[in-house]
């Protein structure tokens, strides 16, 4: 295999550059920029979520927070963070499992993705219906 | 040819192993902070922000809260580092990128201590 491809010249047809359309995205890989893109939220948001909680743990300001946390567009905010955090906790244990070698062939890595989107979403949605 | 020793190229791994450990540190204080809020009263009422606070007063939450805070320092600094590393190619740029997470995450550090620890003062 490894003789086979160093022997056999490259294709010249062979696209020279990633077109984001076209390439599709295994699950794995969509469930590993997920990971990414959610750990990125929640480092942005970071001080949003401490501005909330100094808020709600303070009398003088607690009725403030109250409004704050039941304004719409925060509470969308916040069933963002949730769904990242959630999706951050759950791809997190799949890639410790990884490292620990457990799941690593195909079928099994696919399915274990499948799981962890699935499991963030309808946590968050259970959650999200729970506190709205 | 390049002569060049293979020791001194550790700190690789040493970040790896502190962003597992802090992962596993935070899925456990999460679990046990997602259990404490379960015992919470209805949100919104009186009784859920005196419980809230109780909570926030307790020793458990200000200690291990605390090691939650750092980390989480620990966890991020590594994590967004590594975005910019991946991302972010002109050294300048990306060295002033580094020094911006550094100082958020060690003044955020500082901000959730002084949250945590309030009721102790």
């Amino acid at each position: 295999m490894a003789e086979a491809t160093i022997n056999k010249p490259a294709p010249k047809s062979r696209p020279k550059h990633l077109d984001l359309v076209r390439i599709r995205f295994p699950l794995p890989s969509i469930v590993s920029i997920l990971h990414r893109v959610s750990g990125a939220g929640l480092f942005l948001l970071l001080p949003f979520l401490l501005c909330l909680l100094d808020k709600s743990l303070d009398d003088a300001s607690y009725g403030h927070f109250v409004e704050c946390a039941s304004h719409p567009l925060v509470k969308f905010l916040l069933l963002g963070l949730l769904w990242a955090y959630l999706h951050h906790f759950c791809a997190g244990i799949r890639f410790l499992l990884l490292d620990a070698h457990k799941g690593l062939d195909l079928p099994c890595a696919r399915k274990s993705s499948y799981a962890v989107l699935a499991v963030s979403l309808a946590l968050t949605a259970v959650i999200g219906v729970k506190l709205w | 040819m390049v002569n060049r020793p293979v020791v001194g190229a550790h700190y690789g791994l040493k970040d790896w192993l502190v962003q597992r450990v802090t992962a596993i540190y935070m899925a456990l204080f999460t679990l046990f902070f997602v259990i404490c809020l379960l015992c919470l009263p209805e949100f919104g009422t009186q009784e859920w922000q005196e419980a809230w606070k109780d909570l926030f007063a307790s020793w458990c939450v200000c200690f291990f809260g605390f090691l939650f805070v750092l980390s989480l320092c620990y966890h991020a600094w590594i994590g967004v580092r590594d975005i910019w590393m991946d991302y972010v190619k002109p050294a300048g740029v990306r060295l002033a990128l580094h020094i911006v997470t550094l100082l958020l995450l060690v003044g955020y550090a500082g901000w959730a201590v002084h949250i945590l620890w309030r009721p102790l003062a």
